[in-house]
């Protein structure tokens, strides 16, 4: 069995189990590339009969507009239910303070969105994109992760995880984050969108684009950046590696207009992938410590 | 290209984070930003080598503390080779961390410091390693530098490696003595001029190249289903497909069959996969089963051959290894899950227990975090099953806790 055939297996037998063992799951969908490898997943594990969970997507508001053309017409095309959060309506409502400055972005203030959705609508299972070769510490979470009451991650308390026997097994008010496709690398991602067809919004290919540089990365320039004196604005051919939302999502140079071309430039890459994400450069523990209070 | 899963194991500062950090570096499997994040780290601590456990410990207090709590999952390939490495902790209240990154181990790699030889942990894990079954053992003799590369010293822990081996290895066993310094880098990627008496191959042309082994097909027929599929459309108004896992043997369309626990018999109709009508589903594989009878079937029935033999008793006697904090409850009850097959089980009797330092059996009623010991057990409902060292598959299952739900037990079925 090829590598991917076995990772697809895996996958599938994952979304298998948390529609099997949960009564209301869901499908954390951020529009990127992992989480449309997710559902394409997800509508295998479950033909001919529709996905039976919906699609949550947390807005951030900050979203590359193609990411929601893509969104409306994967949703359309599957038949499925599609659920948005806005963080906004948080920042309105006084549940969370927008950040100020030049380096402001609302990721982190997706988690308190993404809990008051869980909560609303009783969710006992999200299941996410996440993969293990993305960041350390998400190297170390389990395929079944479970969240207390609070939505926190116990870094030190994880259940034992052995063969493939997930135990999903919750108190009232704790809830499952579920990572499928833990065991896959960006370039399986990349090898499957191709192997499948996979139609991805249109930022992951090559562009021409305004950006300015900012700590040695590439941002793209939007209405919701806040750019100093000495930040200049140029156009350059780029694509996105990863697709946050446009405060927290660097570009990378490049002429990759079709997927082979992307492929062999992600196997010579010499930076990771989320070396393009300026959420995770704000310290080494970024990404752990966004995971302890309910982030992805 | 195939794919390997090896789980790490040893003792606490032996140096496993240190030798997976550095496989990740030469096989250029760190990024440029990865690699000058640990040489910042590594300077700005004053030390005088690049740390390479900075990139699998993951978590702060792992950092803080210079040790490895968790499991880390570290993936890297070579052109040969897709590995999954299982970057698990040294210390002994971790024991249960090491068990769940063997689980799913194909080979696994013990990392001896040359100065200490063979400890404790050495028996312990090689014993779990055996527990498992994992066939492919790579004891790492590590820190050769500390002692000045000696062939005697190397000589002399194989001698002991040898005589553990002989007392406790599976029938089926290949064990691999290799001298290394993974600081140094002797031995890692290329044989190093330090050691010029050993002739073996280096570390990673080993891992490069020892067999994985295919489990022996059983051919007893056996599938659990995980979920039913009901479109519930114009389309397909009638579908009923029992989606799930093939544990054992293949199925192809016609076999006659039996599903557990219903005991009602009918006939495979239709075999799909991914909704795509397929002529056969192989063992270890996802499939949907359409059956040509309106059977009772719904998630955790077994569907398997109609003279598939189950264990109508109810009763079972496993190799037990306890995972969490609150001791086994000697008359306790918990849910017993054997691969998605759920039942309540009761605990009759904790017979003995095994003592890792000494590897002798103790008369012992109790099982504690990280003790293994032998339980005999009475589930509600039988469950199929086959003793672990006949079918894996069949053979293994959890404990989890009623009370807190956690997963507070492993088992072997004997």
């Amino acid at each position: 069995m090829s590598v991917l055939k076995q990772l697809e297996e895996e996958a599938i037998y994952i979304l298998r189990e948390v529609a099997g063992q949960f009564n209301k799951p869901a499908l954390l969908f951020s529009g990127g590339k992992d989480s449309i490898v997710l559902v394409q997943l997800a509508k295998k594990a479950f033909a001919p009969a529709k996905i039976p969970f919906p699609l949550v997507h947390i807005d951030t508001g900050h979203n590359f507009p193609e990411t929601l053309t893509q969104r409306d017409a994967l949703v359309k095309e599957l038949g499925v239910e599609l659920i948005v959060r806005y963080v906004q309506d948080d920042i309105d409502a006084g549940n969370v303070i927008e950040e100020t400055g030049k380096n402001a972005s609302r990721n982190t203030l997706q988690t308190t969105t993404l809990l008051g959705a869980i909560e609303e609508l009783k969710f006992d299972a999200c299941i996410g994109g996440a993969r293990r070769d993305e960041e350390k510490a998400r190297a170390k979470e389990r395929i079944f992760s479970v969240r207390d009451d609070f939505g926190q991650w116990n870094e030190k308390l994880q259940r034992p995880e052995l063969f493939d026997m997930l135990n999903g097994h919750i108190h009232n008010g704790e809830n499952v984050r579920v990572f499928p496709i833990s065991n896959w690398t960006e370039l399986d991602v990349w090898n499957y969108i191709k192997q499948e067809n996979l139609v991805i919004p249109s930022i992951y290919y090559a562009h021409k684009r305004e950006v300015f540089v900012r700590n040695g990365l590439l941002i793209p320039n939007s209405e919701y950046i806040t750019l100093s004196e000495d930040e200049e604005v140029f156009e350059e051919m780029v694509r996105f590696r990863t697709v946050g939302d446009m405060t927290c999502t660097a570009a990378v140079p490049s002429y990759a207009t079709e997927l082979d071309t992307i492929i062999g430039e992600i196997s010579g890459s010499t930076i990771s992938e989320r070396g393009a994400r300026i959420d995770d450069q704000r310290s080494e523990a970024a990404m752990e410590e966004r995971k302890k209070v309910g982030y992805f | 290209m195939d794919i390997i899963k090896v789980v790490t194991a040893g003792s606490v500062d032996d140096g496993k984070s240190t030798l997976i950090g550095r496989l990740l570096y030469e096989t250029k499997s760190l990024k440029d930003d990865q690699i000058a994040h640990i040489e910042n780290k590594s300077k700005s601590k004053g030390y005088d080598y690049l740390d390479f456990s900075l990139a699998t410990d993951g978590l702060l207090t792992e950092r803080e503390q210079g040790i490895t709590i968790d499991v880390s999952n570290i993936f890297f390939s070579t052109d040969i080779r897709r590995f999954i490495v299982a970057d698990s902790p040294g210390h002994v209240e971790y024991t249960r961390n090491m068990i769940t990154g063997a689980s799913t181990a194909s080979a696994a790699i013990v990392l001896l410091d040359a100065r200490k030889g063979v400890i404790e942990q050495t028996k312990r894990h090689f014993y779990i390693t055996q527990l498992l079954g994992i066939n492919q053992v790579i004891f790492a003799i590590n820190k050769m530098d500390l002692v000045d590369y000696k062939e005697a010293e190397f000589n002399s822990i194989v001698s002991d490696l040898n005589l553990l081996i002989k007392s406790q290895a599976n029938q089926g066993l290949h064990s691999y003595f290799i001298p290394l310094s993974a600081l140094k880098g002797d031995n890692v990627i290329d044989t190093s001029s330090n050691t010029s008496w050993y002739t073996g191959p280096s570390f990673l042309s080993l891992l490069e190249s020892i067999p994985i082994e295919e489990e022996h097909q059983n051919e007893e027929q056996s599938f659990q289903v995980q979920y039913v599929i009901r479109p519930k459309t114009e389309e397909y108004h009638d579908y009923r497909g029992f989606a799930g896992k093939v544990k054992s043997g293949s199925f192809s369309v016609g076999d006659l069959i039996k599903v557990h626990p219903s005991n009602r018999f009918s006939k495979v109709k239709r075999l799909e996969k991914y909704g795509e009508s397929v002529d056969k589903l192989h063992e270890n594989e996802n499939g949907t089963i359409l059956l040509e009878d309106e059977v009772d079937v719904s998630r955790g029935s077994s569907i398997v051959a109609q003279d598939f033999e189950i264990n109508s008793s109810k009763q079972l006697t496993a190799t037990v290894s306890w995972l969490q904090d609150a001791p086994l409850n000697a008359s306790g009850i918990y849910w017993l899950q054997q691969g998605v097959q759920k039942v309540k089980a009761k605990i009759k009797a904790v017979h003995n227990t095994i003592d890792l330092e000494t590897l002798t059996i103790n008369q012992n009623n109790q099982l504690k975090l990280n003790d293994i010991g032998e339980v005999s057990i009475q589930t509600a409902s039988p469950i199929v099953s086959k003793a672990y060292s006949d079918h894996k598959a069949l053979g293994a299952f959890i404990l989890i806790d009623s009370q807190t739900n956690n997963t507070a037990g492993v088992g072997f079925i004997k």
